[in-house]
């Protein structure tokens, strides 16, 4: 039982050829008692990359609003789009600050290089350690039942029709799983590829007790 | 960068503004017996040995949170100078971003002496460091590096004491990888015998430990060249899966779809000219 469990949350990003997809569920309650089923917790920095949050709720919000205002002078300093390993270093150093009296939350990064289009996921921890990753990140209250999830169903290079379906079911099976995330509907925040994105709306397939 | 101007770019250094809340957090926690996350441990087994030419490091590529794998191949030696380079073992932030900030700190002073810097430099700078903040920093450190006086080897505790040695080891598989060097390490070795050593040393420390495992790192330092070899070995390779998951497409029902078309940026313009005479 965890500070992280107390709001719940369930992040995750997953690569494909030429795209990423993030997805998050969007439960925001107070230990076992639902607040709202429409707490945001994926917020965009840019074109084609995304943050996703998971972790104690305020902290969420506090930390999107923080590296939104630090991207924002960087983006008129350098007059350019960020890059996505360049924003993970941006997070990690916001998050090492407060080493000795942390931010609560998990983050998730996943994006598209502003130039080459390079697909792009990393996940950190709680004090900014980065981890970049090839095939999927997961955080939040059910990782461990994600990491099966993904570890099984995750193949590389997947084409974008099949990540469409990949990730939202690593998704459901989770939360299923899951009292403190399942049960509202989730939010597949995009398959991010080169022309366009994609934001998904699907639902959960049966409610918790 | 807490009650900010907008005006104020924020500055370097640690933040205590939270430690107060989260002290708070954690009394209310404990009442209702929850704990607090734990952070990215690198488990791991680390470890440098001294031979003829240079100095080799070794290190695994496991980092833990928790009972979890997070991640299966990170990478453990951190590149302090074009001639030091660092392994890191205990909370994998802290010696991310020790390494970092004691390299840029060196480079500076390298720029600032006109030489290549030492290695007793490096351990000079990660000691003060590590004793200023009495332990709380998490970095157990193996620093190895070849400069003008030769080939060193330190190993470095996070309270900030170290020993200067022919052979090292740390983290959770230490025990292990000491078993292996000190029934085959012999002063003055060729680049091949050690780097088989380190590789011994390092998969004892995988096999034999929880905290370490998948694949081994190695890095030979010489003077005026390093090898980085990651990885050097493979001794954990994933499993090929023997049938096809996938779900097929409708699984999943989706209640709203919206796409957006994105502007791709102009980042090349060329002309080529074309002769209609």
């Amino acid at each position: 039982m965890s500070i992280m469990s107390y709001n719940g949350g369930a992040v995750m990003a997953m690569r494909g050829k030429d795209c990423v997809a993030i997805a998050s569920d969007r439960r925001f309650g107070v230990q076992a008692q639902m607040v709202t089923t429409d707490f945001q917790k994926i917020f965009p920095m840019g074109d084609r990359l995304y943050i996703g949050l998971a972790g104690l709720a305020t902290d969420v919000q506090t930390v999107s609003q923080r590296l939104k205002f630090r991207l924002n002078l960087y983006e008129l300093k350098e007059g350019r789009q960020i890059k996505p390993k360049t924003f993970m270093s941006m997070v990690s150093n916001l998050l090492y600050e407060r080493r000795f009296g942390p931010y609560y939350i998990e983050p998730v990064i996943a994006g598209l290089d502003p130039k080459t289009f390079e697909p792009f996921i990393c996940s950190l921890d709680l004090i900014g350690c980065p981890m970049v990753t090839e095939d999927f990140v997961v955080s939040g209250t059910c990782a461990e039942q994600m990491y099966g999830m993904c570890e099984s169903l995750w193949e590389p290079d997947m084409e974008r029709q099949a990540f469409e379906m990949t990730c939202p079911v690593s998704r459901i099976i989770e939360f299923d799983r899951m009292s403190t995330t399942v049960d509202s509907k989730w939010d597949s925040k995009g398959i991010i590829s080169k022309d366009g994105r994609c934001g998904n709306n699907t639902a959960s397939s049966k409610s918790m007790i | 960068m807490a009650t900010l101007s907008v005006c104020q770019a924020p500055c370097g250094g640690f933040s205590f503004d939270y430690c107060r809340r989260n002290v708070l957090l954690e009394a209310e926690l404990a009442k209702l017996e929850r704990s607090v996350p734990a952070a990215r441990k690198t488990g791991t087994t680390i470890c440098g040995v001294v031979y003829k030419d240079g100095v080799v490091l070794g290190a695994d590529t496991r980092a833990t949170e928790g009972m979890v794998v997070a991640d299966k191949n990170c990478s453990k030696i951190h590149y302090i100078s074009p001639n030091i380079y660092c392994c890191g073992a205990g909370t994998a932030a802290d010696t991310e971003m020790t390494t970092q900030i004691i390299s840029s700190n060196l480079e500076l002073h390298s720029l600032s002496t006109g030489r290549l810097p030492r290695v007793a430099t490096a351990n000079r700078m990660l000691k003060q460091m590590l004793f200023r903040y009495q332990g709380y920093i998490g970095a157990a450190l193996v620093l190895g590096g070849v400069d003008c006086l030769g080939p060193h080897l330190y190993s470095i505790y996070p309270h900030g004491s170290t020993d200067k040695l022919p052979y090292v080891t740390m983290g959770s598989g230490s025990l292990a990888a000491m078993a292996v060097f000190e029934d085959r390490y012999k002063p003055d070795m060729e680049e091949e015998e050690a780097k088989q050593l380190v590789r011994d040393a390092i998969a004892a420390g995988i096999f034999n430990d929880l905290g370490s495992g998948s694949n081994i790192d190695v890095c030979v330092i010489t003077k005026g060249k390093v090898d980085y070899l990651r990885p050097h070995d493979e001794p954990n390779k994933k499993g090929t899966r023997a049938g096809s998951y996938r779900y097929k497409q409708g699984t999943t029902g989706i209640l709203t779809k919206a796409v957006t078309p994105l502007d791709l940026e102009v980042v090349e313009e060329t002309v080529q000219t074309m002769d209609t005479s």
